[in-house]
């Protein structure tokens, strides 16, 4: 991809646009964020992601130190001692580079660390292949990292900035994965708003790392200590430390609608926070969606409705952690749903998205049918059309047609 | 009413298929349009077909998604349409640009095609950059051909971009000469081609 960004924009200080790709807005987000260090190591379909900010600190737009390592379990770790040294930090990886990845980045929640990483989802191996699918994302999503899909590469570059406010508040106190799809997001190019530095500035206010934990010569403390195990003062420990996170989690929840509720007030755009209900209020049928598929299911669903079906849509945004009470919201407004995930779930025969969304549906008390759509996999498109026989079939469910098992929407591509 | 037009660029990697596109969607973007440019991917291999896509309305687009069934089909390689289909999925009605030295009545094109430009862009890319790379010169004959982007906002479009491997006055006298060297055919009358495909 060749940068197709205007740099002498950048260094103006008012609010104007750019044409770029989804992995240029990231960039472009990561900058207006000031982090003091970067630590990359390029892997399709991020590789443009860490060009454009080597090419900003080279050209100096953006003043950080770029650490340019051997791979990404040293990227991680690397950026684990920034953290600690109370720097404000930033990575990019997807799929084998995030499995590389993996034994500090699941250290990482433990530890407290607000920091941001991209994940431009990547498909899975094998078989070989380096295409878009949200399959690494979905591996990862018990590790304890916050994930939030974006569904634009407006909201790539806003929610970029917004994960920073979140990872360091106080209450959360955890990293954060903004995830955006391989391909069709990372390379698609359009317009992005770009706000003005001194604004973001203001919204994101002075970097607050986890001063409790920051290495101080000073004040001498233990970090990461050995805890846990069956005597002593170790079980409960462990369950403080445990709960800690899951509490952090759980905040998460609150700061995130906070967040975006400020980012729109400030800069006038409104990204729903956890769950976006997609003329939903009068719907019997509804899709459930996530990540860069929505805009052409939105499509799908509006052409639906100029046929006289009352289909709606729901899409999750924030999917760790799980927005639970958004969900079962928007979920008990309709008969039927079907689930479109752009990865699997090996252990029960269905995308992972329809798994949880079953586990919000109890939460309902009721019990309606859904289906699993399997779509998008390894770079394959979901179109409007696919989309289209996902609705079809979704509203057969209430002749009784149910498939009781996964549609694979590219299966006769 | 709004209309959606969709655009496929056909090339080879290598000669600028995908930044054409960029460079598309930022003209029409300058000129107060909406618009989405998506390419299709692979390896990066010098030489290997591909494809790019962009997508342009006075309405937001939200599908972001590769384009099947184009009004527009720009060939910015001679060679590409002996091995892909360069036509498929087309519109009826539909406008084709293409590099070639041929003339019109020595080609072949499918009934649905409306309008055809013919430009000899390997030539005068030869004479430009000494290298057939065509996308600058392509772009002056899309914007001649199908009318939907005047040669102006083409040449603000290239002057805000960074080039790698040309220099901004070549890329600029590239798509003014595929511009003004340009023949536009119009084979036949939309209105009838679209008649006979809805019958059909």
């Amino acid at each position: 991809m060749s940068a197709v960004t205007e740099p002498s924009r950048l260094a103006t200080n008012k609010p104007s646009f750019v044409v770029c790709e989804g992995n240029e807005a990231a960039a472009i987000g990561v900058g207006l964020s000031r982090p003091d260090v970067v630590a990359v190591y390029p892997i399709t379909p991020q590789s443009s992601l860490v060009e454009h900010l080597s090419q900003m600190i080279a050209d100096g737009r953006l003043r950080a130190d770029l650490m340019n390592v051997e791979g990404e379990h040293a990227v991680m770790c690397g950026l684990q001692g920034v953290a600690l040294a109370g720097g404000r930090t930033f990575t990019a990886t997807c799929g084998p580079g995030l499995a590389f990845m993996f034994e500090p980045y699941v250290r990482t929640p433990g530890l407290r660390l607000p920091m941001v990483a991209s994940l431009v989802t990547r498909d899975l191996l094998s078989p070989q292949c380096v295409w878009g699918g949200q399959q690494d994302a979905m591996v990862v999503r018990d590790a304890g990292w916050i994930q939030m899909y974006c569904e634009t590469v407006q909201e790539i570059l806003d929610t970029t900035v917004m994960a920073y406010k979140i990872a360091e508040h106080r209450d959360v106190m955890l990293p954060i994965n903004v995830c955006h799809d391989g391909n069709y997001l990372s390379f698609g190019v359009t317009r992005v708003e770009v706000p003005d530095q001194q604004e973001v500035d203001d919204f994101l206010g002075p970097p607050n790392v986890n001063w409790h934990i920051a290495l101080d010569p000073s004040r001498p403390m233990g970090v990461d200590p050995l805890t846990g195990g069956a005597g002593g003062a170790g079980p409960r420990n462990f369950v403080r430390y445990r709960k800690g996170q899951v509490r952090g989690m759980q905040n998460a929840l609150r700061v995130i609608r906070e967040v975006h509720a400020a980012w729109g007030e400030k800069f006038g755009r409104y990204h729903a926070p956890l769950v976006e209900e997609y003329r939903l209020d009068d719907a019997d049928t509804a899709l459930v969606t996530i990540g860069s598929m929505t805009g052409a299911a939105k499509d799908a669903v509006d052409i639906a409705r100029d046929k006289g079906e009352a289909v709606g849509l729901i899409k999750i945004k924030t999917f760790r952690p799980f927005p639970l009470q958004a969900m079962v919201a928007a979920l008990a407004k309709v008969k039927r749903i079907g689930v479109v995930d752009r990865s699997v779930s090996f252990g029960w025969n269905c995308g992972p998205v329809y798994q949880e969304t079953l586990g919000a549906l109890y939460h309902t008390g009721k019990s309606i049918p859904v289906i699993s759509f399997i779509g998008g996999l390894a770079g394959a498109d979901i179109t409007v059309e696919h989309f289209a026989r996902a609705i079809a079939l979704t509203r057969e469910l209430q002749w009784g047609r149910d498939p009781n098992e996964p549609v694979w929407l590219n299966e006769n591509d | 009413m709004h209309e959606t037009h969709e655009v496929r660029i056909h090339g080879r990697g290598g000669q600028g298929a995908v930044l054409a596109c960029s460079i598309l969607a930022h003209a029409l973007i300058d000129e107060g349009k909406h618009a989405v440019a998506i390419p299709s991917f692979g390896f990066e291999r010098r030489g290997a077909p591909v494809a790019a896509f962009l997508r342009f309305d006075s309405a937001p687009i939200r599908a972001m998604t590769n384009v099947y069934h184009p009004d527009c089909v720009v060939c910015i390689d001679p060679t590409v349409p002996r091995t892909v289909d360069i036509f498929a999925g087309m519109k009826p009605g539909g406008t084709v640009v293409l590099t070639t030295k041929e003339k019109l009545a020595d080609l072949k094109f499918p009934d649905f095609v409306a309008r055809i430009g013919l430009c000899d862009a390997v030539g005068i890319a030869l004479s430009i950059y000494r290298k057939p790379v065509t996308n600058a010169v392509m772009l002056g004959a899309f914007a001649r051909t199908s009318g939907l982007l005047t040669l102006a906002a083409l040449k603000e479009a290239l002057q805000q971009m960074d080039f790698r491997d040309a220099g901004l006055s070549e890329n600029l006298s590239a798509a003014e000469r595929g511009y003004n060297e340009t023949n536009v055919h119009d084979v036949h009358d939309v209105q009838k081609v679209a008649h006979a495909a809805a019958v059909a």
